[in-house]
């Protein structure tokens, strides 16, 4: 419900914020230019003040302290009139004052769009949306990051998710300010509520009437100080019922031209006061610093009305869209989904019509729909993401409610299959919840929960052959979500190890691919055959020929170095890896970049601490390989034996020796005593703890059961710091990339 | 009840010249063209003493700005009683403003003058911006402005 309003009130207000957020940046760099430019004397009265501009302008008409504090003087000299800036101090000219005509048109768009009373209204109605997008932005982003305290922790998602999140973040404060500024103040425009101008001063019935004295001596001009001072108006010359109008900060009131007596003197409201205030608030006028924030987050707007509009059509475009849902009742098998960013809807529709195919009679559902009608069917399938910190996504937010209260079908069984990322220290909780929340209830599971990272397609379809198994026929699950278009590329270089081994590896060095000769001269000129930009540690998708479904592999170079570079372990019976091992110099792939920026070393001069096993050296080779500024970094690897896949060992030496690598430690397994890489990290606790008090980050590449073991281990070694590798994680001071 | 309204009205339309004798005036202000959003104006009657006698006519909505047609605002005690029903939209840059209005003969020749104020956002206030005689003579002699206004003339 948040999320549609959300996107919603975005959608509709899209362009208008756009417009308003950037015409509002323009405007904020006024008035610090405008404070720029003055210096504003002490204790200086208003009396001396209008002394100094009456010598030099004897036809002054209006004295004007701007909320930065120029001084401004309104004047008549026979016909002329004009309007200069003054110095405090002496009351001389500095220059003829004229607002810059960029900020006063920029000012009427900002405001009126040059529409007079209905363009005010649409602003105001803008304003208005934005406080609900700002508000309910804000909601929806402590629920993406799971709380307050979570708010400055890395964030996940697609590209246009990160930034949409990532600039929501940094503007989201000075956004929410403006808008309910704003909105205040066409309010207060259209009369909705009062902003306390109506308050003025009695017009006095009478004046003394004697001889005008020079403005320098007037009692109540001596007694205010031109720091309070807004506004003073001259009576007009030789009118001797006239009088001085002078307006200050903490009200309004005339003066006497004769006597100099304050008259009829009314403070302002705290109505009026508010107004101010809130005025001020939003101009950034005499708050120049606060102008400058309010400018910047100002700039955000387009960028998260770009970004926002990107998520909401993906979003729209993965909308579930299941084609032949039969009626619960009749169903063989029930699929329920839990999906936040329905990605998940893609894999549950491949589900269904793989089931279908096989004859089922299938109902797919969001998972808040479950009730009592779902207990027919004999199959209940279960596909939920995690969401938040570990929290339901949208559509499943009462299942676990109404789980409790539906009796459980004894004839049914159940299987859920968990989506989610173990970057996050709660991975798949969700799922998990869900699968002790039906057995607990006496639901019979036929299958083991299993769980999914990163949308990987592969462990999708390695899930779907066991669910072939259980229903008796096979079940091919083949589907990738849509991935970008793929490059072409050409193996310049292998360098294999192990290769009498059963499980040889392979360093692989790809080019762009060269344009073939019969391309037109257009064509070659058009076409990039560069290579597509990526860093260490995104990841490859690579199609094998005949398989639709990518495999991915850590990146051991970035697009600088000039080279595509992957580290493949060939998997017996593997088909992707088989055939990447195959692969010859010259021959060509096609393959496209997954940008993977939580597996970084963080900026900064803190210790990085690479633990890996065999090809998770790939990515931690490219950050060492990177490591030019000599920042300290410490390598753990795990390999089988020195002889056949000591992997990257020359260069290694040569970074040791050039102090891009401080250490390296190796675990050799397949030698007399061999040990494994947690082993290391246990032998070295010491000067593990020492790095990690100074700061240090960890980041870990390899296979799934070398990272459990590396936690395990590590959870021992940190546990005397009262720290664990959670708390690590939470901060982005632990991060993994395994396979 | 509709009927007794529409003869009240017809009633007053006929009874009223015979209490106040009053001739349509046309008030024509040419305003210059200055940098800034549409001006407020305020054209009223004063003695020769400038002492205010009555409104003729207020360009601008907003009665919050009122009190920067200075002269005018002191003078009318800004009692929406002297400006209700003879207010109308503030005057862009450049633009003409044209009304007319009724005025009673007795203010004609008898040492009234004209004045106008203008004022305008983020600009300055020009009490009696235009003055000119009230007199049959000075009718369709345009004179100029101080402030906002390049020039003023009435017709009768
Ligand atoms: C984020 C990430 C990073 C990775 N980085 C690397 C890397 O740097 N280097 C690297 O070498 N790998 C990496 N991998 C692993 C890689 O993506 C592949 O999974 C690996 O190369 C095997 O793919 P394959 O096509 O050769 O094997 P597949 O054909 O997919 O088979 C995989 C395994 O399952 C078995 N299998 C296949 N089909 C079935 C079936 N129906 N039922 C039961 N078992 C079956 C095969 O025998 C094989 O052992 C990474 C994976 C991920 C997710
Ligand atoms: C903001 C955000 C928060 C997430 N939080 C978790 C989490 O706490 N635990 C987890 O295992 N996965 C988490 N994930 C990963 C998602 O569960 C995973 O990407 C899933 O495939 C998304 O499916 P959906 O598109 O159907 O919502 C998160 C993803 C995002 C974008």
């Amino acid at each position: 419900m948040l999320r549609q309003i959300h996107s919603l009130a975005g959608l509709i207000s899209a362009l208008l914020v756009m417009l308003i957020g950037l015409t509002g940046a323009v405007l904020s760099i006024n008035p610090a230019l405008e404070r720029l430019a003055i210096s504003v004397p002490a204790g200086v009265s208003v009396a001396e003040l209008a002394g100094r501009v009456v010598r030099h302008y004897p036809g002054a008409e209006q004295i004007q302290r701007t909320a930065s504090g120029t001084i401004i003087v309104y004047y008549s000299a026979g016909d002329v009139s004009g309007v200069d800036r003054v110095d405090p101090s002496s009351g001389m000219a500095i220059a003829p004052y004229a607002p810059p005509a960029y900020a006063r048109w920029f000012k009427e768009l900002h405001r009126s769009l040059f529409l007079d009373t209905p363009g005010s209204a649409a602003v105001g109605i803008t304003a208005l949306l934005m406080l609900l997008v700002s508000s309910s932005g804000l909601f929806l982003l402590l629920k993406r990051v799971g709380g307050w305290r979570q708010l400055a922790r890395p964030l996940h998602g697609n590209r246009s998710q990160r930034w949409h999140a990532a600039v929501a973040r940094f503007a989201v404060a000075g956004l929410l300010l403006s808008a309910v500024t704003g909105s205040y103040m066409s309010a207060a425009t259209f009369s909705f509520i009062s902003d306390g101008s109506q308050d003025e001063p009695d017009i006095p019935a009478t004046t003394s009437g004697g001889t005008p004295l020079p403005a320098a001596r007037l009692p109540a001009l001596l007694a205010t100080s031109l720091a309070d001072l807004r506004e003073l108006s001259f009576p007009l010359a030789g009118d001797s019922s006239a009088v001085y109008t002078l307006r200050i900060r903490q009200g309004d009131a005339y003066v006497d031209q004769s006597s100099g007596a304050l008259l009829a003197f009314r403070a302002h409201s705290n109505v009026r006061e508010s107004f101010e205030l809130i005025y001020q608030l939003h101009t950034g006028e005499g708050l120049w610093w606060l102008g400058l924030i309010l400018g910047l987050s100002a700039l955000g707007a387009p960028w998260l009305a770009v970004t926002g509009i990107a998520v909401w059509w993906q979003r729209q475009r993965a909308k579930p869209r299941i084609a032949n849902n039969s009626a619960p009742a009749s169903a063989d098998c029930v699929i329920l989904v839990g999906s936040e960013n329905n990605s998940t809807w893609g894999f549950a529709r491949a589900l269904h019509d793989a089931l279908r195919q096989a004859g089922q009679r299938v109902h797919t559902a969001p998972m808040n729909q479950f009730s009592s009608r779902h207990n027919a069917a004999r199959q209940l399938f279960i596909l939920t993401a995690t969401y938040g910190d570990g929290d339901a996504p949208a559509c499943a937010t009462h299942f676990l409610t109404n789980v409790a209260g539906i009796a459980p079908n004894q004839a049914a069984s159940y299987a859920v299959l968990g989506f989610g990322d173990r970057q996050f220290p709660t991975f798949c909780q969700f799922a998990q919840e869900v699968d002790a929340a039906m057995a607990a209830r006496g639901w019979r599971r036929s299958l083991e929960l299993a769980l999914i990272d990163r949308q990987s397609p592969q462990e999708f379809a390695r899930w779907g052959s066991q669910v072939g198994a259980l229903l008796g026929h096979e079940l091919v699950l083949d589907y990738a979500p849509a991935h970008p278009h793929t490059h072409a590329l050409q193996l310049r270089e292998r360098i294999a190890y192990g290769e009498e081994e059963h499980d040889p590896t392979v360093v692989l060095r790809f080019i762009a691919a060269p344009l073939p000769a019969s391309a037109g001269w257009l064509k070659s000129r058009l076409a990039r055959h560069r290579l597509p930009r990526f860093e260490a540690g995104d990841l490859a998708g690579v199609m094998a020929p005949g398989s639709s479904m990518p495999r991915f592999y850590s990146l051991a170079s970035g697009s600088g170095d000039g080279v595509l570079e992957i580290c493949v372990r060939k998997q017996p019976g593997g088909v992707c890896s088989s055939y990447l091992y195959h692969l010859l110099p010259g021959d060509r792939i096609e393959a496209f970049i997954q940008p993977n920026p939580q597996f970084r070393p963080a900026l900064g001069k803190a210790p990085v601490i690479l633990i890996g096993a065999g090809t998770g050296i790939g990515p931690l080779a490219g950050f060492i390989r990177n490591n030019t500024g000599q920042h300290p970094m410490y390598l753990y690897w795990g390999g089988r034996h020195p002889d056949s896949d000591f992997l990257y060992e020359p260069e290694l030496r040569n970074y040791l020796a050039d102090r891009r690598l401080t250490q390296l430690h190796t675990a050799f397994s397949r030698v007399t005593n061999g040990v494994h890489v947690q082993t290391r990290l246990m032998e070295d606790a010491d000067n593990m703890r020492r790095l990690i008090a100074d700061d240090g980050q960890v980041l870990v590449c390899g296979s799934r059961a070398m990272a459990a073991s590396v936690r395990q281990a590590m959870d021992q070694i940190l546990a005397p710091l009262k720290l664990d590798v959670a708390a690590l994680r939470e901060k982005g001071r632990y991060r993994e990339d395994v396979f | 009840m509709k009927n007794i309204t529409a003869c009240a009205c017809l009633a007053g339309a006929l009874a009223l010249p015979g209490f106040v004798q009053a001739r349509p005036v046309t008030l024509t202000a040419q305003l210059k063209n200055y940098a800034g959003n549409g001006a407020y104006l305020a054209v009223y009657v004063t003695d020769a003493a400038g002492k205010y006698k009555k409104t003729l006519w207020v360009a601008g909505k907003k009665t919050k700005y009122y009190k920067h047609l200075s002269d005018w605002a002191r003078g009318s005690g800004l009692n929406a009683g002297e400006f209700d029903g003879i207010s109308g939209a503030s005057v862009g840059s450049g633009k003409t403003l044209k009304v007319t209005v009724e005025l009673a003969d007795t203010l004609i020749d008898a040492g009234y003058e004209i004045r106008v104020d203008s004022a305008a956002e983020d600009g300055r206030d020009n009490p009696a911006d235009v003055r000119t005689p009230l007199s049959k003579q000075g009718a369709g002699k345009p004179v100029g402005g101080r402030g906002y206004v390049k020039s003023f003339i009435y017709d009768m």
